[in-house]
Order: structure tokens, then C-alpha cells, then sequence
């Protein structure tokens, strides 16, 4: 049986692999997945985000049980950054997660960010991809602990969670422009705290302001919840169900998603290459010492170098 | 287009041993030595701890125990792991153990046990020299 194969009937050893070679860019992985790609698009993709320490990783533990209540078998993707120092990382999203370890309808991941900056890895998309080939009905991305701009998640969720917690104050205001204008369903876990009505008053007031975000339809429910005590967090899956219906249910929406997907994965396969082929043949190409010693001897200015680089490596032949 | 292979971790607490800070200061300086770290908490079961090993697909399980019950959960290890088909795996320990448990522990396959004083830098260096991430 082929590693495709082996992946398709839910062997686990053959999906850990595959991500783990995904993670280090090990060329044959590309091969699998192409293999793979057939068999994806069957699983309900959410993402869940907001800043460290909110509780993402105690409600994603809690709606996993809610989730294998309900029959459906679950993958969960958790991220944690990487040291820019020393390239290592310590992943502890598993640490709330114990008790599903040994439940055979659960796949738990987790993985590093290794320098890539928009909330998940460059592997995440991949990796759903093969969690979905494997058979899970639900996939469960746990988004780095995020600030303002971190909002991959979107293009490869159906529905994004934003959690938050009361006494944010003005931050709340500064999330404006990014984070908070991907979400699908707002929660503001750690309810029990003082200023969580407030929050909640926040972010409706922002959802009110903001029409245009929900003119196909779907506006995105505030909640509230206390994921540690499995407070509110039924509630979160209903509306989960209720926006995958919504999504389902317009005829627009879907094709509309699915070429903004489309078009996002492809541009960010081509960049990745690019960048990952390109880069590294310039990089280890004389011509880039020699640039870098003209720039720090004055000799050169670092624009001039860059266009001259690219313009070579681009439209070989020119100067 | 190949990067470096990372080096995979599980730092995993088997048993009813709750004192986690040595498991946590090694989880930091294997993080500080570059290393991916995977750490999955306390009371885990042999089991569980393979399991996690698997799904994580790590190069390495560091044990530790500081409770006296190594002599079964730390062989107990290496008999899942090789029955999973896993035994890839390089497993070390860390904690209390008196001179013969060691012997018996290399035997059952503990590929290396590390006892208290040994320095941080040791315990590093140990894992660049005894464990090859995956294929390389």
C-alpha cells in the first residue's frame, strides 16, 4: 500500500509522518499530497484564534468531547511560535488536551510556526488537508496566541471563532482593523470576570458598525462561556452548525468561497516556492556576498543590488 | 529546497509523580537547543505518552520520574512502542534511580537515564549525538 493509501484508511502513523515531513519540506511530501488532494474537501474546517492566554486550547479540548458526543470524529491542528533565537519551540497545547489522547476518533497535532507570521504555519493548510484525506469530520485549527494581524486562519477555515476575554479595554479598540473582522462567532470565554458584559457591548457595537461584513447574510453571534467549566460551549456548536447551514445554504457564498479559497492556496503554493527555489539559489549564489560586502563598504546602496539581483535571476539574459 | 530536519521531542511525565520542574527545565533548554519540545503534561499512561509520541511523530521521549515507579512504566514504553511498530523512538530518562534500576533500564532499552546534578548542557548534547531527526 502506498503512503497516500495508508493515509486515506486512517493509519496514523503513515498522517504523523507525512505532516512531520510537510513541517521539514521533504520534497516527497509534495508527491503524496498531490496524491491526496482527491480525497479532501469532505471535513468542516474551524478556526479558533485570539490572544495567548484566552483559553483556546481548554475550549477546542471541550468542544472536541462535544463533538465525539455527537458521533463525529475529530482532527485538532494546535499551534505554538517558535524561539526566533534558537529556532526551538516548547509545544504545550497537548497539556489540555490529555484525555482525549486515547480516544481513537481523535488526532491531535502539534506545531510550530518556525518564523511564519500569519497566526498558523506554512504547513497548516497542507496538514488539514491530509486530517481531511484521513477521514475526520471536523477539523480543529488552534491558532497561535495572536495580536492584531494574524488572520491566515480565515482562508482556510469555513468558520473562525475569535475568543476573548473581559478587560481588554482599549485593546479592543485597537483590534479594530485586523483580527476582529475575520470572525464568524465571537466568544468571550472567562465570562465570570468582571467587565464581560462590557466586551460583549464592544464587540457588538463594532459587529453594528460594520454592515457591509455581513451583507451575505450571516451576522457574526456573540456568546459568552467559561470553556473550563464547559459553560457555554454547546451554544458555540450550534452556532457553528448554524453558519456551516448558512454557508451551505447560499447558492453565492459557496462557489464565491471557494474561489477566494482557491486563489489564496494557489498564490501561496507559488509564493512559497518561489521563495523557498529562488531565494535559496540567489542566496547561496556568489553574486549575493558580493552585493552584501558592496553594501556594507558604502559601495552600493541595497535597492540598486536587490533590482540588479532580481532582474538577473528573473529575465535571465537582461542586465 | 531541503531544510534541516528539526529534532521532535515528547517530554512526558508517566505515573502519578506530580513534581514536573525538572521536566519543564529540560523541556526549556532542549527548546533553547533548537529542538522542537511536545509537552503533554502530567499523569500520563505509558500509553497515553506513546500515543502522544506517535501523533506527534517526535524522534525522542524523554521520561521522567521521580516517584519509583520507573521499573514498570518506563520498560512499559518501550514494549508499546514496539508493538506500534515505533521503536525508531529513542527514549531516555531523568529522575531518581538507584544504581541497579539503571542497569536494568539499559537493558529493557532506556537508551540513557540521567540522574539529579547531571548539567543541562550534558543532557543537550547527549540528544544532538544520540538522536537523528527523522531520515537524516
Amino acid at each position: 500500500m502506498g503512503i497516500a493509501e495508508k493515509i486515506i484508511s486512517g493509519d496514523i502513523r503513515s498522517v504523523a509522518r507525512l505532516i512531520r515531513d510537510i513541517d521539514d519540506n521533504v520534497l516527497g511530501a509534495r508527491e503524496v499530497l498531490k496524491d491526496l488532494y482527491p480525497s479532501t474537501g469532505k471535513a468542516y474546517v474551524v478556526g479558533i484564534t485570539g490572544a495567548p492566554g484566552v483559553g483556546k486550547s481548554t475550549l477546542v479540548d471541550q468542544m472536541v468531547t462535544h463533538l465525539r458526543g455527537a458521533g463525529k470524529t475529530v482532527g485538532v491542528l494546535a499551534v505554538d511560535p517558535t524561539s526566533p533565537f534558537s529556532g526551538g519551540a516548547i509545544l504545550g497545547d497537548r497539556v489540555r488536551m490529555q484525555r482525549h489522547s486515547m480516544d481513537e476518533g481523535v488526532f491531535i497535532r502539534s506545531m510550530a510556526t518556525r518564523g511564519y507570521f500569519g497566526g498558523i504555519t506554512q504547513s497548516t493548510r497542507s496538514a488539514i488537508d491530509v486530517l481531511d484525506a484521513m477521514g475526520k469530520d471536523c477539523i480543529i485549527v488552534e491558532t497561535v496566541g495572536v495580536g492584531q494581524d494574524e488572520i491566515d486562519i480565515v482562508q482556510s477555515a469555513h468558520t473562525t471563532i475569535i475568543v476573548l476575554v473581559p478587560g481588554m479595554g482599549d485593546d479592543v479598540q485597537a483590534l479594530k482593523a485586523g483580527i476582529l473582522e475575520i470572525g464568524d462567532i465571537f466568544v468571550i470565554n472567562k465570562a465570570d470576570r468582571e467587565g464581560a458584559d462590557r466586551t460583549v457591548n464592544d464587540i457588538r457595537l463594532m459587529i453594528e458598525m460594520d454592515e457591509k461584513r455581513y451583507k451575505d447574510g450571516w451576522k457574526p453571534p456573540i456568546l459568552t462561556a467559561q470553556a473550563v467549566f464547559d459553560k457555554g460551549v454547546k451554544e458555540i456548536l450550534d452556532e457553528i452548525d448554524k453558519h456551516r447551514k448558512h454557508l451551505q445554504s447560499s447558492a453565492q457564498i459557496q462557489p464565491l468561497r471557494k474561489y477566494e479559497k482557491a486563489r489564496n492556496d494557489l498564490s501561496e503554493m507559488i509564493k512559497d516556492k518561489i521563495i523557498h527555489d529562488v531565494l535559496d539559489e540567489i542566496i547561496q549564489s556568489g553574486e549575493f556576498e558580493k552585493s552584501l560586502q558592496l553594501i556594507v563598504k558604502g559601495e552600493i546602496d541595497p535597492y540598486t543590488a536587490c533590482d540588479t539581483i532580481v532582474s538577473k535571476k528573473l529575465k535571465p539574459g537582461t542586465k | 529546497m531541503n531544510q534541516k530536519r528539526k529534532i521532535r521531542v515528547l517530554v512526558a511525565k508517566p505515573g502519578l509523580d506530580g513534581h514536573d520542574r525538572g521536566a519543564r527545565i529540560i523541556a526549556r533548554a532542549y527548546r533553547d537547543a533548537g529542538f522542537e519540545v511536545v509537552y503533554s503534561g502530567l499523569h500520563q499512561t505509558p500509553e497515553e505518552v506513546v500515543r502522544a509520541a506517535i501523533q506527534e511523530d517526535v524522534d525522542m521521549i524523554g521520561l521522567s520520574s521521580l516517584a519509583g515507579a520507573h521499573m514498570y512504566l518506563f520498560p512499559r514504553v518501550i514494549e508499546l512502542l514496539q508493538e506500534n511498530g515505533a521503536d525508531n523512538i529513542v527514549v531516555c530518562g531523568g529522575g531518581i534511580f538507584p544504581e541497579d534500576d539503571i542497569f536494568k533500564l539499559k537493558k529493557a532499552g532506556i537508551k540513557e537515564l540521567f540522574t539529579p546534578g547531571t548539567p543541562l548542557d550534558e543532557v543537550v548534547k547527549w540528544v544532538e549525538e544520540n538522536v537523528n531527526p527523522r531520515g537524516s
